[in-house]
């Protein structure tokens, strides 16, 4: 097992809340901070290939600027002069939106996703553009058609997907933090392989308008890092209402960073939905749980046994919902107006044919194709529709749940991260990576992963916690529980 | 075999709002291209729409305006098919839950002469629907252009219900639709900018049968006479098949204007699979029903009504009513005239259908002078009648002062006076003594007024007012002739 080597530069061990302390109190620059970053980059991307682009001029004068307001005590916030890493599928003005593909290798966003609008405002700097899966679809970054990427634990293995460079950036110590997007565990399944801490917020908590869309009633962005608070303190900045995303929640969100240590009024009652302890599941990772478990009783909190009895139909209904509405949502990509365009072609079918034959990469089109299918005329009442039926039947699951449960307890994952190339000739195998991690954005529910006990060889593994909907504030103070 | 045409339109209308329908950018018509675009009209990647409610607003006038139900909730769906014009290769439109559902439109078939009042019947709707228009491509040899200026216009797809039997009814039906949604400020039905247009589902079978044959889908018609002419194009071809034995195949058909015929786009078995379903990113709508009320309580009179009302109430003939009331500029011009001066609906109507309109033809440029630009308000049109009917301006005068105000925008009396039209009180002495000449110059209207035909008399008026210069008071002349031709019996 190869690792890559640990930083030298104390600054990189620090979260991204002790970055900001240490501006507050001068102990450095933000122009220190982003070298120190890019530096790392510099030193151990080449092997851990969480980036794709990084653009280091941009970051430096960024970083001055935050400099600059703070010496005239103009700073925009605590984190003013941190750069944030993101996910290739998140709009940044002038900076290039691939989404790991083909199709849009040589596409530059002209306008700025909510979140980025909103991180910039309070400072951040968005740096760099991180790997993933093609368009998001995949758990193990190797659908990127642009780059690949490695587990910095163990660079034979995958990172995970489709957030796989967004973890990889974070537990290699190139960012503090990092936006990914989870549309079916695509922030904590990579956060479980990479041992960082990642949250996929409640449906509809952080606005969707800039992040590319793959399945549109699943996906959310959601923070990575290295640590419970600062993945709260990012929430922050992300969450809130948007007048440009109309599924966003119109309600102002509370201050998830506060308070955290607090202790309940009464015990926590964590439930244990039996169905995610069955086959399949690697005793390493069952031992991570058990020992979590036992760090939780050992705070006072109450273990039970719970059922969600539709949990086996999460990744069936999952792959016909999540197609059927990436198959729409993947239709824009046509060579008329950007994107990847065919060289010779004989008319507009032609083009479509060819720029799309050869923009996509196979798994997208696998999905693409799917969709198309569960949507056709008579096949569309035995699958899509039936899909959205059994989708309820997981959301009273949980509903049923948590009339007796203040939260879920579950691995992340049935397995830590496996070596790479060992999947990718055999999707569903691949597909079963998400089985404790999708009935979560099928039933809209906010859910972390956070490191657990490592296997014995050294693998991280990952605790995943699901609270009731909007209840991101009381998943985040279970999960400190665990750090 | 005699045959008869079962027809049913779908007809596309934009609706008059100030930005898109799920986007902000402003809606136009004639901008350089690609100029009224944002990232969300052009599908980037990231972006998401938004609904503009105003279209929905206007879309619920429109369904009341039609007689339509309206839903409590209506909610949006994708419908896929690639085309270079749809930025996303979906439309955003309402497939199983429509803003408006039924209703009915009122027609007026046409009549026997152009000056007879035709039969009215009414024709059913199936539902509207609320959706995103598309862009515009440009075929130029071996390239096409694309202007994604009018994407994301608001459109309403009206369709109708199989009820109409001829192309003459088909136009009757699209007379009606753009004269109750330009009434009620829905949209300007302008078909030559494309904000109405209309597909049409055409079968004919043996006249007096009730079966529904096999039908055709004729696309995109954008012209009256394209309607008129591809409707009755494709009943003779259809027609003529089953004269000579064949079936007629269900297939979709585009009308060629320059070869006067309709050829085959696609068959029953490549018919789109749309694969609809629900939009993910929009919300469903809920319009509340008090707002529904609101919106009834504040439309216009429907103009069949009003001609009715302007008929039965105002006494006026069809001659007139079928002028003003089928232009709604011309029927608000009407009201706000008679609301100055009540007493003669008849002179106003008249003055607008006939003085107006020619007036408006004769400024130069094409076709009539916009109603918003003719200087002359109604109120001053109210106030030419009153002057002639109290006898200050005679008819003859009056025809001379409204050319004036017309070009100036003057007040009736002020025109009236520089022009030194005013009908001035004369001698009656000297008045009698003119009247007494003419008919003295001419007993035989006389003689026959004496005889029982009240209106011989009137062949003296012409003569005394040449002689008083047009100024005399007409009622006055006619009481001094009653009197004078009475007393020479």
């Amino acid at each position: 097992m190869s690792a890559i080597p640990p930083p030298s530069n104390p600054i990189l061990f620090l979260s991204a809340c002790e970055i900001a302390a240490g501006l507050k109190l001068g102990d450095f620059s933000a122009r220190e901070v982003n070298e120190a970053f890019l530096a790392r980059i510099q030193a151990v991307d080449g092997e851990v290939g969480a980036f794709l682009q990084i653009d280091r001029e941009d970051i430096l004068s960024a970083a001055d600027a935050a400099d600059e307001r703070r010496r005239a005590g103009e700073a925009r916030s605590a984190f003013d002069g941190i750069p944030v890493g993101m996910k290739d599928v998140i709009a940044v003005k002038g900076q290039p939106l691939t989404c790991a593909s083909r199709m849009l290798a040589n596409f530059v966003a002209p306008y700025d996703a909510t979140v980025t609008t909103r991180l910039r405002a309070a400072g951040l700097i968005p740096a760099g553009r991180l790997n993933m899966d093609e368009f998001a679809m995949g758990s193990s970054t190797e659908n990127s058609a642009l780059g690949k990427t490695r587990n910095p634990v163990d660079l034979s293995r995958a990172p995970g997907g489709s957030s796989g460079g967004s973890a990889a950036a974070v537990a290699a110590h190139e960012m503090p933090w990092t936006l990914g997007s989870d549309t079916g565990g695509s922030i904590r399944q990579p956060a479980a392989f990479c041992g960082v801490v990642g949250l996929k917020p409640t449906y509809g908590r952080v606005s969707r308008y800039g992040l590319v869309a793959y399945a549109s009633s699943l996906d959310q962005i959601g923070p990575m890092g290295r640590t419970v608070d600062d993945v709260a303190a990012l929430l922050d900045l992300l969450a809130g209402p948007d007048p440009k995303d109309s599924t966003s929640w119109p309600d102002p969100p509370p201050v998830f960073s506060r308070d955290l240590g607090e202790a309940p009024t009464r015990p926590w009652r964590i439930g244990l939905p039996k169905e995610c302890f069955g086959e399949g599941l690697d005793p390493d990772v069952r031992a991570a749980v058990d020992q979590a478990i036992a760090t939780l009783t050992a705070q006072g909190c109450e273990i039970v046994d719970v059922s969600l009895p539709h949990s086996e139909l999460a990744i069936p209904v999952y792959y016909v919902i999540a197609t059927a509405e990436a198959s729409a949502n993947l239709a824009r990509y046509d060579g008329v107006r950007y994107g990847h365009r065919a060289a010779d072609v004989s008319d507009a079918i032609d083009l479509y044919f060819k720029s799309r034959g050869e923009g996509f990469g196979p798994e997208v089109k696998r999905r693409v194709l799917l969709g198309a299918y569960v949507l056709s005329s008579g096949y569309k009442d035995a699958y899509y529709i039936r899909a959205q039926k059994v989708r309820s039947l997981i959301r009273k699951d949980f509903t049923d749940a948590f009339s007796t449960v203040d939260a879920l307890l579950t691995p992340t994952t049935p397995t830590p991260a496996f070596p790479l190339g060992e999947k990718t000739s055999d999707p569903l195998a691949m597909y079963l990576a998400d089985i404790y991690t999708i009935a979560a954005n099928l039933a809209g529910l906010p859910a972390i992963s956070v490191p657990g006990k490592p296997t014995p060889a050294g693998l991280p593994t990952g605790l995943q916690l699901l609270a009731p909907h909007w209840e991101e504030h009381r998943l985040l103070r279970i999960a400190r529980l665990l750090a | 075999m005699k045959f008869e045409a079962v027809i049913g339109l779908e007809v596309h209308v934009q609706l008059k709002t100030r930005s898109k329908v799920f986007a902000s950018v402003g809606v136009g018509f004639g901008e350089e291209p690609n100029t009224l675009t944002d990232p969300v009209i052009m599908g980037l990647p990231g972006v998401l729409p938004v609904l503009n409610h105003e279209a929905v607003r206007q879309a619920v006038r429109a369904g009341l305006i039609l007689g339509s139900e309206i839903p409590e909730v209506c909610k949006w769906d994708r419908k896929q098919y690639f085309y270079p014009d749809s930025p996303k290769n979906y439309q955003l439109t309402q497939y199983d839950e429509p803003v408006c559902v039924g209703g009915a439109v009122e027609i007026e078939l046409p009549g026997p002469a152009r000056n007879i009042m035709g039969e009215h019947r009414w024709v059913r709707l199936t539902r509207a629907h609320l959706e995103e228009d598309v862009g515009k491509l440009t075929h130029a040899g071996d390239y096409s252009l694309v202007d994604y200026n009018r994407a994301g216009t608001p459109l309403l797809e009206i369709v109708t219900e199989p009820d109409l039997y001829s192309s003459a009814e088909a136009v009757a039906f699209l007379n009606a639709l753009r004269m109750l949604l330009t009434e009620g400020g829905v949209s300007d039905c302008d078909m030559e900018k494309g904000q109405m247009r209309c597909d049409a589902n055409i079968s004919v079978r043996p006249a007096g049968s009730s079966t529904l044959n096999s039908r055709t889908e004729i696309k995109n018609l954008n012209s009256i006479t394209g309607v008129r002419q591809a409707i009755d194009y494709e009943i003779r071809r259809q027609t003529g098949v089953y004269a000579a034995g064949g079936q007629v195949v269900q297939e979709t058909r585009r009308w060629d204007a320059e070869g006067g015929l309709t050829t085959s786009m696609r068959g029953k078995e490549e018919a789109h699979d749309y694969r609809y379903f629900p939009d993910p990113d929009l919300l469903p709508v809920r319009f509340p029903t008090q707002e529904v009320e609101a919106l009834r309580t504040a439309l216009p009179e429907r103009v069949f009504d009003r001609q009715r009302r302007y008929q039965e109430t105002l006494d006026l003939p069809y001659t007139l009513t079928s002028v003003i009331c089928y232009d709604f500029g011309l029927a608000r011009y009407f009201e706000e005239a008679l609301a100055v001066y009540g007493e003669n609906p008849k002179a106003l109507a008249n003055y607008i259908a006939n003085e107006l309109q020619r007036e408006r033809g004769a400024v130069e440029g094409e076709g009539l002078l916009p109603l918003e630009d003719v200087a002359m308000r109604p109120a001053d049109l109210a106030e030419l009648v009153r002057l002639i009917d109290t006898g200050t301006l005679t008819k003859h005068a009056a025809r001379t002062v409204f050319v004036e105000m017309f070009q100036t925008g003057e007040g009736a009396a002020a025109v009236a006076d520089r022009l030194g039209l005013k009908a001035e009180p004369q001698d009656s002495g000297a008045l009698e003594a003119i009247c007494r000449d003419v008919i003295a110059a001419n007993p035989v209207p006389a003689a026959q007024f004496r005889e029982g035909n009240a209106k011989a008399i009137n062949a003296y008026v012409g003569p005394i007012m040449k002689a008083t210069q047009g100024k005399a008071n007409p009622r006055e002349i006619h009481e001094i002739l009653a009197r004078l031709v009475a007393a020479s019996d």
